[in-house]
């Protein structure tokens, strides 16, 4: 049945970074049963969370993304036996660093996705999707990049007077 | 310059309903490097991998992306057509269109914008993909299966008479699994006795086969064609070479008022014990947990009476390692309990049905040793509470199974069938009794399943009443059971000697340990998943790892040994190489950045990385480097995510691949 939706004035762009065993898999699954979910979520692949480099979230920002979620085996279930071990330790550490630089934690979402929840997948997706979309889009980096881009360097006076120390 | 095609597909309606495809394909011909685009029904198809080939000669792609359903379904698919049209099978990449996209929307509108925007992150990864070369690995000839049930029993078998050795790891003290504790079996009445134990001989007998029983996995390492499996061999307290298997230590033992799990704990074992009389091996363990000796230091008269000087109280756990190629785990199931559940379980017990506390509610298995012409009243159907024959007996579905409300929702399969074999067996041996059977449905699908439930209804007058049962209570020397027939519309009470419950069928206990030790995936259950439901029903999603029986979903005997035998024809398969090829996933390192910290060997979980050490010509060492040895890297890439440097990549996964990808956004 083709029911019509609610049109929403912001649709975020939520950018997932998933294991292809448990993640990937799951999101797998949810096709499989048909479930539905919001298709604002644009999958990227990795063999493992442990693969999954900080700077990736960073540059998702930077290329526009309003949400970010990581996702990937639970605890103890890693295909690779400790790979999201390390990236859960690598992604506490981090989110002190991205709350430092001004990205609100909201925006970010890691949850452990099974190959056999489906309907965990739906959830975390739409879940993340309704919170970015009422937070509104993501500016600070985007105006980052392209102050970046314009100037071809940052020119805070801070900065500049640490270049003219050097 | 990249010259990149893309193709895709509508998958009959699977895709094309939702998705724009002509749309999509037009997109993508826009994309910069895109070559050529086009879309087609099936792109799996015959014609459709010939359009693929024909379009890389006649267009000189050089890169080429299939927009189609996940790459866990056809990657390889597409990868080999793009092999034979003379690319390299890596410079091939899958966008998900259809599980991700075509299958998860109903708008079609921003399902096809979903879809362009997926394909356009694929063709800025695939441009980034390099040519790699297929890495070939040695096979170990040898398989590991554990657990002994009907379902090791015959991949061993079928493996070990391939030619092959097989190790078989059993947990208990023999092998035989449940299909040992079944009295006969339907729909033939076989005695399960008599078609197992000629098997579980011909194990111990196989000069291929290697029985390691009172044994479990402690680790595994490796992967397919290679792995190391540490087996924990408990001590048996007797030496397994020594004893011949005579008995007199079993009958001497003063601690024989234990109750025997074997036989539901109906009857009686000593704390020396074999678990039943037809047990592989004949070798007594000692129950260190009941035996006076280790509890209080005295005793030892199964040492004093033991003829070989078998009884070993000293004897520890040992630690075998075996290199072994392929693995087929054949755990099995455990039986659901009544029994009030642990605070917080998602699955919940029968208070209703009284804990385990009226004796005379029993489940399935306890039937069948009552009926087991080797069980604990030689097979005459007694109950529990007084030793008395039975003359009413009400039988009760679907405990546990099908009970949403009790956190199982699947239908364990098999408890219509025994239940209508149960009222046979009893009939047979109580000739004036009665058998009711409360029932949701009556699933038979099966060769002469149905005609012999219609037989336990027709022949053997089980009454059957279509409804659930509500309570249990015991009243003088009955159980009242109380009921509904939703049929007729009334509630039924029935004054019962003997009430049995048909409990669903469970993983093992500890089968999530094992899958974290093996790296498989589990259901919610903890139920082992199988790669695809359909196309790789015994293969795992790790490659090497075969499922076989109940450990994989509930299953009855003729199922178990059919996936069984599949097992082993898939290890068989694998075994019919003298090389492997397999993903040319691993870890590279830049030996002109590596400054040697060896951050990547600490996050490394299989040890692949080691030390390499650069000379100059005059033989003076300038630097120690990190080497990731291929043949052990698995391609988790954490090596890379660690690395300060920079200095390490994953083939397949590099920055420049993801980065392209996060920037198509």
């Amino acid at each position: 049945m083709h029911h019509a939706k609610p049109k929403h004035e912001f649709e975020p762009k939520i950018i997932a970074f998933v294991c292809t065993w448990c993640t990937y898999a799951g999101a797998d699954l949810a096709g499989t049963s048909r479930m539905q979910y919001p298709a604002n979520v644009r999958l990227v692949k990795f063999p493992c969370t442990g693969r999954i480099d900080p700077v990736f979230i960073l540059k998702a920002f930077q290329q526009g993304a309003d949400g970010v979620l990581v996702s990937g085996c639970h605890p103890g279930d890693c295909h690779y036996m400790a790979g999201n071990f390390h990236a859960r330790r690598r992604f506490a550490a981090f989110r002190k660093l991205l709350e430092f630089i001004g990205v609100d934690l909201q925006r970010l979402q890691f949850s452990w996705v099974s190959a056999a929840e489906a309907g965990k997948w739906v959830e975390v997706v739409t879940e993340l999707t309704e919170r970015v979309r009422a937070m509104g889009p993501m500016r600070e980096f985007k105006d980052l990049a392209l102050e970046e881009q314009w100037s071809g360097s940052l020119t805070t006076p801070e900065l500049q007077e640490a270049y003219e120390a050097i | 310059m990249s010259r990149v095609g893309v193709f895709v597909c509508h998958c009959g309606e699977n895709i094309a309903r939702t998705v724009d495809v002509e749309r999509v394909a037009r997109a993508a011909e826009q994309l910069p490097g895109v070559a050529f685009a086009t879309d087609y029904k099936y792109m799996c198809s015959d014609p459709g991998q010939g359009l693929l080939k024909r379009a890389i000669a006649e267009q000189r792609l050089s890169h080429v992306v299939v927009a189609a359903c996940s790459p866990r379904m056809h990657e390889r698919t597409f990868r080999k057509a793009v092999e034979q049209a003379g690319l390299n099978p890596f410079l091939c990449e899958m966008a998900n269109i259809r599980e991700h996209c075509s299958w998860v929307h109903e708008d079609r509108e921003e399902a096809t914008t979903k879809a362009i925007e997926i394909v356009g992150m694929l063709v800025e990864r695939v441009k980034k993909n390099r040519v790699l070369p297929t890495i070939t690995v040695p096979v170990t000839k040898k398989a590991l299966v554990i657990g002994g049930g009907i379902a090791g029993i015959q991949a061993a078998l079928d493996i070990a008479d391939a030619g092959h050795q097989v190790v078989l790891v059993e947990r208990e003290p023999s092998i035989g699994g449940h299909m040992a504790q079944l009295s006969e079996t339907f729909p033939t009445l076989d005695c399960s006795q008599c078609i197992m134990t000629p098997k579980m001989v011909d194990v111990a007998n196989h000069p291929n086969i290697t029985l390691h029983t009172y044994s479990e996995i402690e680790q595994v390492d490796g992967y397919i064609g290679n792995f190391q499996v540490t087996i924990r061999k408990k001590a048996r307290s007797v030496d397994e070479q020594k004893c011949t298997g005579c008995g007199v230590c079993l009958t001497k033992c003063p601690q024989n008022k234990i109750p025997n799990s074997f036989d539901c704990n109906l009857g009686t074992r000593s704390a020396i014990y074999v678990p039943f009389p037809q047990a592989v091996p004949n070798i007594p363990v000692i129950d260190r947990e009941h035996c006076t000796r280790f509890k209080t230091g005295k005793c030892g008269v199964c040492q004093k009476v033991c003829g070989p000087g078998a009884v070993d109280f000293e004897q520890q756990d040992r630690l075998l390692v075996e290199p072994v190629g392929a693995i087929v785990v054949a755990t099995g199931f455990n039986l659901y309990s009544i029994d009030e559940k642990p605070k917080g379980s998602e699955i919940k017990g029968y208070g209703e049905f009284g804990h385990g506390r009226i004796p005379d509610v029993i489940d399935g298995m306890t039937f069948e040793r009552l009926a087991s012409a080797s069980g604990p009243t030689g097979g005459k159907i007694l109950r529990p509470s007084d030793g008395k024959e039975p003359r009413q007996v009400v039988f009760i579905q679907c405990v546990g199974s099908r009970a949403r409300e009790k956190g199982i929702s699947y239908c364990s399969k098999v408890c219509c069938m025994y239940t209508a074999k149960h009222t046979m067996l009893f009939k047979h041996k109580v000739h004036d009794g009665q058998a009711y059977v409360f029932f949701m449905d009556a699933r038979t699908p099966g060769k002469s399943y149905d005609e012999f439930w219609r037989r336990s209804i027709e022949e053997e007058e089980a009454v059957y009443i279509r409804g659930m049962v509500s309570r249990l209570y015991q009243k003088g020397d009955k159980v009242v059971v109380m009921g509904s027939d939703i049929a007729v519309g009334v509630q039924v009470e029935i004054e019962a000697d003997l009430v049995v419950l048909a409990t669903a069928i469970m993983p093992r206990q500890g089968a999530d340990s094992l899958a974290q030790k093996l790296g498989i995936s589990y259901d919610k259950y903890h139920f082992y998943s199988e790669a695809h439901a359909k196309l790789k029903p015994v293969e795992c999603a790790t490659a090497g790892i075969y499922l076989a029986g109940a450990c994989q979903g509930p299953k009855d005997i003729p199922d178990t040994v059919s996936q069984a035998s599949a097992a082993a024809a898939k290890v068989m398969t694998l075994f019919a190489k003298e090389q492997l090829e397999r993903e040319p996933v691993v870890a590279r390192v830049s030996e002109k950045n590596c400054v040697g910290c060896f951050s990547c060997r600490k996050v490394c979980p299989y040890g692949a990385v080691e030390e390499k050490e650069i000379w100059d010509r005059n033989g003076k060492l300038i630097k120690t480097v990190a080497y990731v040895n291929p043949g052990v890297c698995a391609g988790c890439g954490t090596c890379q995510a660690t690395c300060p440097s920079k200095s390490v990549e994953l083939d397949g996964y590099t920055d420049e691949q993801i980065v392209a990808m996060i920037e198509a956004l």
